[in-house]
């Protein structure tokens, strides 16, 4: 925290991620937990130095186990956080979407980040999909301000309507900064186990009827958006037919571009869902033409543009004047306000090369994955699965050495399908923090049926893309982890792997991949960067 | 003050450290400020940018509009050429000399010296300086200086956010990381007169 001369400064330049996590200890939470990953990890990591003693803040497995620890501390009446990318509200949807129906006790939020334009990520999936499929309510914040004040908004309708409530962050808004005011902390409140235990039991019998009052609570929801001072419309004496509805930050890049537009279109601005439709109804009245600036899927879009004809033209990304991929730049919503692209400096003949990406210099994965190229180069019928991480960059020359990177952990159970399928020899190769996340499961399936495939576990001690969060187990703990799962100890190897030790990696693989069974070896060495932060005493 | 900023270069070399400190010397300033940048994997070795927006009231977009750039800082000058048309036709464009030529097809490092003055562009010896300084490691710092001439930031402002930005590192980092910002600032001095 900045301190200026014993107080704390009236507004501070916080990051996105940074402001939410000021909101969640300023809104009394009582514990969050969360699974690195861009770009939501600075959420945690800010918690994690920012929390009072006393509030409970872990880095968990994966995301399912996150949000199902503070679920557990909803129930005990307390406020948590839960904090994750997009695609791990995927590994955390089974308890998420359940925990809709439980009549929530303590303010449970779950802020995700999305990554349109895809950073840092495999997809561009919108978790205000998510949001809806859950049937529960969605803060949307358009700048780091909104991000702290949406964050403790978030608890109180959590605790108002008993649901859990999504804070839908993206790149922009989370890796963005801006001059952020706090207002008074709460401290965290007492424990007090919710009252009816009943609401929390999803046997069918129960399930039903939580069910219904889930459904039954969706018009209050809607009341509430409807009021929100979150949505906020605003009509326009010379809107010449045209209203605009934004979301999020897709409202700023609007404003940008505004002043050149020569009018000022009817705008309806939506920070709050669902969707409120009585005010998108308002600002129809009074336009023949909508035109929808929101980042990610058109989630607003379809919700009003249907199947059926309408007097009304809605605009957006499908099928146009917007692109369905990438994220919104004031560039594209420019263009799509039909104003003259500005001018440019272009400079004739400017053949500039990429640059992509790379393993740093030094890095543990350089010597496993030359040794993986050895051993298993012009193979044609071996398949080298992989998977989520720095060796990720595995895929790229100078390597080119894997051959799929899907989800977290599925390097392991598609190397069981791909031998299954004739494939061999299979491998998988993953990261340690990787592999405890998703890849144990898979494993133990492997495991019951002494799957021919090879489980090459890269591991460097740390969640290494992410900035070298702690992995949940030391790496010590990983052999007796496996040996523990049933994997035959003749085929369980850790070698501690050196530029001088990759001609032995070499003729392990080699050996194990010759083998007609399970095999894992794990190849151990700190990853470089976090020897260099732990020089440098601490994280730059 | 009102000024948008690209700040270029490659994951490592303070990209972020450099927009953040001139983020907070123009909060120091009463001023308003938007700061976007790249984590995680597209940081990893590779081109990293940073925008930093700063106005006296209210800024709309987390991003710069292309072709609105007041200034593109590079730390490396094909990164600083990369974003080109971000820059307003009568911009300013000052990057770092030294390449960072460990890609293919890296064009010759003439070609790019002299794209950079043919757009008048000022050409800044960082790394030089930086060893000058004390450490290789502050040419951010030194790009910094020089930036802070042609913006007019007042460098006492500017001085005293890099002593508290790297106080945690201890007064031998900030002493250099101090002179280093006076080089800068004096490298692109004499160009001005």
């Amino acid at each position: 925290m900045t301190q200026v001369a014993g107080r704390v400064d009236a507004a501070r330049i916080l990051l996105g991620d940074e402001a939410v996590a000021l909101g969640a200890i300023d809104a009394g939470i009582a514990a969050a937990y969360s699974y690195p990953g861009t770009p939501a990890t600075e959420i945690m990591e800010t918690i994690l130095a920012a929390a009072p003693e006393g509030v409970t803040a872990r880095w968990t497995v994966n995301e399912k186990t996150a949000y199902e620890a503070a679920l557990g501390v909803s129930m005990a009446g307390r406020r948590a956080l839960v904090a994750m990318k997009h695609v791990g509200l995927n590994v955390a949807a089974d308890p998420f979407i359940n925990s809709a129906l439980v009549a929530i006790g303590g303010g449970l939020v779950v802020a995700v980040a999305d990554d349109p334009g895809m950073h840092s990520s495999q997809n561009e999936q919108d978790s205000r999909y998510l949001a809806d499929f859950a049937r529960i309510a969605c803060l949307e914040p358009a700048d780091q301000q909104e991000a702290y004040e949406m964050t403790r908004e978030a608890f109180d309708v959590s605790e108002r309507f008993h649901i859990p409530v999504l804070l839908r962050l993206v790149t922009r808004i989370a890796h963005s900064r801006s001059l952020v005011t706090t207002a008074p902390p709460l401290p965290p409140g007492p424990v007090a186990k919710v009252e009816s235990v009943a609401d929390w039991i999803l046997i069918p019998s129960n399930a039903r009827r939580v069910w219904r009052r889930l459904l039954g609570a969706q018009d209050d929801l809607q009341e509430w958006s409807e009021a929100s001072p979150r949505n906020t419309l605003y009509l326009s004496q010379d809107d010449r037919g045209l209203g605009v509805i934004t979301a999020g930050i897709g409202r700023n890049h609007y404003l940008e571009n505004l002043p050149d537009l020569g009018f000022i279109p009817s705008h309806l601005h939506i920070g709050a869902y669902p969707v409120p439709a009585a005010a998108v109804r308002s600002l129809a009245e009074r336009v023949e033409r909508i035109l929808i600036f929101e980042e990610g899927y058109p989630f607003i879009e379809r919700s009003i543009a249907g199947v059926l004809p309408t007097r009304w033209e809605v605009l957006g990304k499908a099928p146009g004047p917007l692109p369905l991929d990438g994220e919104l730049t004031p560039d594209t919503v420019r263009t799509a306000l039909g104003l003259p692209e500005r001018p440019r400096i272009t400079v004739a003949g400017l053949d500039l090369p990429a640059r992509p990406p790379q393993l740093c210099k030094g890095c543990p994965h350089d010597d496993s994955f030359r040794a993986l190229l050895a051993a298993v180069g012009g193979d044609d019928g071996a398949v080298v699965m992989s998977d989520i991480g720095c060796y990720a960059l595995g895929a790229l020359p100078p390597y080119e050495a894997i051959e799929s990177c899907v989800c977290m952990g599925a390097s392991v159970g598609m190397a069981a399908g791909a031998s299954a399928a004739g494939l061999r020899p299979a491998l998988a190769v993953i990261g340690d923090s990787t592999f405890l996340h998703s890849g144990v499961t898979p494993l133990i399936d492997a495991v019951a049926h002494d799957t021919d495939m090879t489980l090459l576990i890269l591991d460097n001690e740390t969640v290494g893309m992410t900035g070298q969060q702690p992995t949940v187990l030391p790496g010590s703990r990983l052999e007796p982890l496996i040996a523990g799962l049933g994997v035959d100890r003749e085929h369980l190897h850790v070698l501690e792997i050196t530029p001088k030790r990759v001609g032995e990696l070499t003729g392990m693989l080699r050996a194990e991949m010759a083998h007609p069974g399970l095999s894992v070896i794990i190849a151990v060495r700190e990853c470089v960067e976090a020897i260099k932060n732990r020089h440098r005493g601490g994280k730059s | 003050m009102k000024a948008d900023i690209v700040f270029a270069g490659i994951g490592g070399q303070g990209v972020l450290s450099a927009a953040a400190i001139l983020a907070e010397a123009a909060r120091r300033q009463g001023l308003v400020v938007k700061q976007t940048e790249v984590h995680g994997m597209a940081q990893r070795g590779g081109a990293v940018q940073a925008s930093l927006r700063i106005a006296p009231d209210a800024i709309a977009s987390e991003l710069i509009p292309r072709g609105s750039a007041q200034m593109i800082l590079g730390l490396e000058p094909v990164e600083a050429l990369r974003y080109i048309d971000y820059l307003v036709p009568d911009g300013l464009l000052v990057t770092a000399a030294d390449p960072v030529a460990d890609l293919p097809g890296y064009p010759p490092i003439a070609l790019i010296h002299e794209q950079v003055r043919s757009l008048g562009g000022h050409l800044i010896e960082a790394d030089r300086l930086a060893r000058e300084a004390g450490s290789h490691r502050a040419a951010n710092i030194v790009m910094l200086g020089a930036a802070s001439v042609l913006l007019s930031v007042p460098p006492e402002i500017l001085d005293a956010c890099i002593g508290d930005a790297f106080a945690a590192r201890g007064d031998k980092v900030v002493a250099i990381n101090r002179e280093a910002f006076r080089l800068g600032r004096a490298a692109i001095a004499p160009a001005r007169r």
